[in-house]
């Protein structure tokens, strides 16, 4: 028996794989197996014979099925590891950037978005109005006298005349959404109006075509006070800065009377770059000012019942501002190098909750 | 507008610092633009030249020992001028200083091999004059060792104010002074100008033949003039605010017009025909005027004429012929009244830019027109002698003024600050207005300087300025008490989401001109006459794009002509279909260009990317479109679209049968061609403005899903169509075969081959099918298979490929 058992351990011990293994246990432990064939052997045996042969065939038996599973599982981590080895490659090779981050959008559209989500916490709405307006809607009803020295300054684009004689003009500003939202809405007006506006300008911080984003407040109450509050809370927002300094200049724009300018503190000794909330520059910023009271007659409002102030300044110069581009022309050039540097990637959403800027 | 510091002073008392006083002048809303202190001329100091002898190597150059009165040895300077000579005193800079003229900081060096420890300056080195003929000689009494800017009254500060259109009383140092003095920095000290006595009539009359364009006109001949070079203080004052001296009278006139805001003009009145008519222009009648240049004129400007014909452009700029110079012994001296919008269309027709016309056409104050002739006489009389007549004033009716009632409480109502009556009433007393009154609501006259105060809101900004703008203390605006809502129209929410979600099939945003070529305009469906620009900036950016492609295609092209030929560029933004209000679109358009596919672009291990084209462009669209909110499953896809893409390789994105969704696909070859842009390109262009608003719903429940317990099974159907039947047709009978149990259809393999025949193709179908009531039965697959290629068969003539 021992002289079995050592031959079946050596065989179990030399088979290399799954088929040679089944074939030991099969001449072992099949129904002609030596083991088998010998447990047979026990119903033969008287009972003292059987005490003493019956445990000894059964260890046997015992001992070389363990050595089997033993040696099947040990052959099968061989034959994974082999498979494994086979299917290696190299992970160093590169995979094709996501879409998702190789997309951009354009800082206009960033900083429209992060306008809106600041003026949105303001209870601000968003107007829009078009781009090709009417005389009326651009001068006469915002307070520009025909003739007016203020006119000339807006270097406007104008079209042909119509078989009336009066000729469309591409928006100077976007102040006549105002109007035009005076005229749809009741007060309390709450509004923002980002967009394209055009004057026939041209230099590196002048374009034909540029993006102003205009706010309108009217109320029985809204007065220059609220108005530094509003522009105030706002820079800070927008700038993401804790504290920022703002002057306010008293100045001259038709549509506004009280009329001021505005001018912020900032940092500009390190090149390229502008730092709010310290130094000790003077950055102009934005207009602003008291709804002019023939502004709101021609919105339909009576000037001594409800009051409001406006602003505006111009987006391009404030994404210029924030993140530094250096000429405004490359803005609209859709260089695509440019564009993925200086625009944001699609997932960038701008939030309050989440901070405008990654 | 600027002005020196002295100057000012002749007007305003004040211990005021430079500093203080342009601080003060901005936050009173003059804004200081510029202030030149001159400290780049404090380095230079009067010295006096002790020796001088030739230099032992050059012929043209000498060498000086020169006292620069700092009580050390004197200093060795070589200096090539030929005025340099012992005994000589001028201006010294010593190694260190900076001179402009020359823009160099001088060191010690060496000149011909001799040691020259600074300069002996000439005017032109100093930037003072364009003297270079030899250095700065002053009078033996120059104190020697002190500032030659000092003592050359150099050192006076120069204030720009960049001044807003409103405000005409500010076009004068005078005018800045009283702003000033009203602010609190100074006193107002100018004594009124007194009349001077004339004798005698005036001799050349004045007709006003154009009332509506010259309210007033004032004008006094004074004789026997010698018009020699104005003074040197006058001379220097006008240098500093970028003047160019001429002659006493020409002086005269721009001194009063800074000193005073009064623009005058001045005639040789020998050179006068006759007497003077105020007119409008003849249609094409010239004058040849001070600037050398002949002007045409137009019935819509107004010319003062003699019996020769023009000889001013009123209120812009005098003519020629009857100019003053050196050998004027009488002048006629001209203070006139003058319309500021026909003054301003003026100059600005005739392109003219002069100190008279800025301030005519902002207002000039009438009730000094007189005072202006005599404060000008006054000066004649001094620096040129003669004999004034008595001054005709004709046309004027003097000056009624506005009253403004005004409310004090407005300033509270306005600005929110509180500031005591007293004070208000002070403010505008200050200001030259004059509040009667002592009510609540008081009357205000508007003193005849500020035609730009017309109302009671004119007057808060007047309060507030003064008062001063920083004691305005910021105050919230009244909160809105409950989280806000919605802020977004759906046009701008869907504006936002096609943006981001075309970034994240990894295109970039662009944002194009809304002007382009008027070709590529009309190659576009647009050009008409109503979206051209009349004064276009550029002759290529004419016309108001009737599409984002053109641009978009452009800017790809750019981008490949500096070698990035595989570019994904969107836009959303506006197309102009007319000039009306409501024919502005919304649009969103993308271009891909080269192998710019969605999942990336050029070579790699795993896989190139092929060429762009018709199918990348579509799914850009419906990507587009699906965000934006359209139903992508009732989309239907037409073959075809505008005539600038490929008319085999492109679509049309419709949403039943009259509303258009957009288009996509490849470009014709002659668009590209016109565009000069070079393939392949593909794009797309949606409206995302068509897409129908979503329809309000009482809940924002989300319906119950339904989850079916049987398993879902597919089965594969091939079917051989003519290859003109469309996919979308195919797919669209296997899905209404049994609208219950086929609950999707996937075309999975199309194929053409010799062996279906040649105008025949293979069209492969994967469909899916979801029990809903009971696991189905061999017979149920077989009767549903048989519903399938029946319908088919029906729509489309297809039979099943065996």
């Amino acid at each position: 028996m021992d002289t079995l058992e050592n031959s079946l351990m050596a065989d179990i011990a030399s088979a290399g794989d799954e088929a040679s293994i089944e074939a030991v246990r099969v001449a072992a432990l099949g129904k002609k197996g030596s083991v088998s064939e010998m447990l047979k052997t026990l119903g033969a045996m008287s009972a003292e014979e059987r005490q003493v042969k019956g445990p000894a065939i059964n260890g046997l038996k015992n001992r070389v099925t363990e050595a089997l599973t033993a040696r099947k599982a040990e052959l099968k981590d061989v034959a994974v590891t082999a498979r494994l080895a086979a299917e290696t490659v190299d992970v160093t090779l590169p995979v094709r950037q996501s879409p998702a981050e190789r997309g951009r959008i354009h800082p206009i559209s960033q900083v429209i978005d992060e306008i809106a989500a600041i003026f949105g916490d303001l209870g601000f709405a968003i107007a829009e109005g078009p781009d090709v307006e009417c005389d009326y809607y651009n001068f006469t009803a915002l307070n520009f006298p025909e003739g007016h020295p203020a006119r000339e300054m807006h270097d406007t684009f104008f079209f042909q005349p119509d078989d009336k004689g009066e000729r469309k003009l591409l928006r100077t500003h976007t102040s006549p959404v105002q109007i035009r939202t005076m005229e749809k809405q009741k007060p309390p007006i709450r509004i923002v109006i980002p967009g394209k506006t055009y004057r026939q300008d041209s230099d590196a911080t002048h374009s034909p075509m540029f993006h102003q984003v205009e706010g309108l407040v009217i109320d029985k109450t809204a007065n220059v006070a609220n108005m530094k509050w509003v522009l105030e809370e706002f820079c800070k927002a927008f700038f993401e800065v804790p504290q920022v300094k703002m002057r306010f200049r008293p100045s001259f724009f038709p549509f506004t009377e009280p009329s001021l300018e505005v001018d912020i503190q900032c940092d500009r000794s390190r090149p390229g770059e502008v730092r709010f909330g310290e130094g000790t520059d003077w950055m102009e910023i934005l207009g602003c000012g008291m709804v002019h009271p023939n502004v709101l007659r021609a919105g339909g409002l009576d000037p001594d019942e409800y009051q409001g102030f406006a602003w505006g300044m111009g987006i391009d110069r404030i994404a210029m501002l924030k993140y530094g581009m250096p000429d405004l022309r490359a803005f609209f050039d859709a260089d695509v190098r440019w564009l993925s540097h200086y625009g944001f990637r699609p997932l960038d959403m701008p939030t309050l909750f989440g901070g405008l800027s990654a | 507008m600027k002005l020196t510091l002295s100057w000012l002073k002749d007007h305003l008392e004040t211990d005021a610092t430079l500093s203080d006083i342009v601080e003060r002048l901005t936050s009173i809303g003059l804004e200081v633009e510029h202030v030149d202190d001159k400290a780049s001329l404090k380095p230079f100091v009067i010295a006096k030249v002790l020796t001088a002898v030739q230099h032992p190597d050059a012929d043209r150059l000498r060498v000086l020992t020169v006292d620069t009165g700092d009580g050390k040895a004197p200093v060795q300077v070589v200096c090539g001028a030929p005025n340099a000579r012992a005994g000589l005193i001028g201006a010294f800079a010593a190694p260190g200083t900076y001179v402009p003229g020359i823009d160099v900081t001088l060191t010690v060096g060496k000149i011909r091999g001799v040691e020259s420890h600074g300069m002996m300056c000439s005017e032109r080195e100093l930037e003072l004059s364009d003297e270079h003929n030899g250095i700065i000689d002053l009078p033996a009494d120059a104190p020697v060792g002190t500032s030659f800017a000092a003592y050359a009254h150099l050192d006076d500060p120069v204030i720009e104010i960049n001044l807003t259109p409103n405000r005409p009383d500010a076009t004068s140092i005078y005018g800045v002074a009283r702003d000033l003095a009203a602010s609190g920095l100074g006193r107002l000290k100018t004594a009124p100008v007194e009349a001077i006595k004339g004798k005698g009539e005036t001799p050349v009359k004045v007709t006003i033949e154009a009332p509506e364009l010259c309210p007033g006109f004032a004008l006094r001949l004074v004789r026997g003039v010698k018009n020699g070079p104005s003074p040197k203080w006058l001379q220097q004052r006008l240098i500093a605010i970028g003047l160019r001296p001429i002659s006493a009278l020409v002086d005269i006139t721009n001194y009063v017009t800074f000193d005073r805001g009064r623009p005058l003009h001045v005639f040789d009145a020998k050179k006068v025909a006759g007497n003077l008519v105020v007119r409008r222009a003849k249609d094409g009648e010239k004058v040849m005027a001070l600037d050398g240049r002949e002007y045409t004129l137009t019935p819509d400007m107004c010319a003062i004429a003699d019996d020769n014909g023009v000889e001013s452009i009123a209120g812009v700029m005098g003519g020629e012929h009857s100019g003053c110079d050196e050998n004027t012994t009488d002048v006629l001296i001209e203070s006139a009244l003058w319309d500021p919008i026909t003054t301003a269309r003026t100059g600005r027709t005739l392109g003219i830019i002069t100190d008279a016309r800025y301030r005519f056409e902002r207002g000039v104050d009438p009730e000094f027109m007189v005072p202006g002739v005599e404060l000008a006489t006054k000066l004649v009389l001094e620096f040129c002698g003669g004999e004034p007549t008595e001054t005709e004033v004709v046309g004027y009716a003097g000056h009624t003024p506005k009253i403004v009632a005004f409310p004090l409480s407005e300033v509270k109502r306005l600005t929110g600050i509180e500031v005591p009556r007293a004070e208000s009433l002070d403010i505008l007393s200050r200001l030259g207005f004059k509040p009667q009154g002592s009510g609540e609501v008081v009357d205000v006259a508007v003193p005849s300087w500020r035609p730009d105060v017309a109302g009671k809101a004119d007057l808060v900004e007047e309060v507030m300025r003064i008062h001063g703008v920083d004691n305005i203390a910021p105050q919230p605006l009244g909160a809105h008490d409950a989280v806000n809502s919605k802020i977004l129209t759906t046009l701008q929410v869907r504006t936002r989401t096609a943006k981001r979600s075309l970034a994240v099939r990894g295109m970039m945003e662009a944002v194009t001109w809304s002007f382009i070529p008027a070709r590529h305009a009309e190659l576009f469906g647009g050009g008409q006459t109503a979206l051209k620009l009349a004064n276009p900036i550029a002759a290529d950016m004419s016309d108001m794009r009737p599409s984002l492609l053109p641009g978009l295609m452009s800017a790809a092209q750019r981008n490949a002509d500096k070698g990035i030929g595989d570019v994904a560029l969107f836009e959303v933004s506006g197309t102009y279909e007319g000039d009306g209000p409501d024919q502005q679109r919304r649009v969103a358009a993308g271009v891909r260009r080269g192998t710019a596919k969605l999942d990336g672009s050029g070579r790699s291990w795993a896989g190139n990317s092929g060429s762009v084209g018709v199918f990348d462009a579509k799914a850009d669209a419906i990507a587009a479109l699906e965000a934006c909110g359209a139903p992508v499953d009732r989309l239907q896809i037409e073959p075809g679209g505008p005539a600038w893409y490929h008319p085999g390789r492109s679509g049309t994105i419709k949403l039943g049968p009259k509303t258009v969704l957009g288009t996509f696909g490849e470009f014709h070859p002659k668009t590209l061609e016109a565009l000069d842009v070079s393939g392949p390109i593909c794009g797309f262009e949606v409206y995302i403005d068509a897409v129908p608003e979503p329809k309000a719903k009482p809940t924002k429940t989300k319906p119950k899903l339904e989850l079916s317990a049987f398993q879902a099974v597919k089965r594969d159907f091939a079917f051989v169509v003519d290859k003109s039947v469309e996919a979308g047709t195919l797919v669209r009978a296997a899905l209404a075969a049994d609208k219950k149990l086929v609950s999707g259809v996937s075309v999975f393999d199309v194929f053409e081959g010799a062996s279906l025949g040649t105008a025949k193709k293979s069209i492969a179908i994967e469909v899916s099918i979801q029990p809903v009531e009971k696991t189905l039965t061999d017979e149920d697959f077989e009767a549903l298979a048989k519903r399938i290629v029946d319908n088919v068969g029906k729509q489309t003539g297809g039979v099943l490929r065996t």
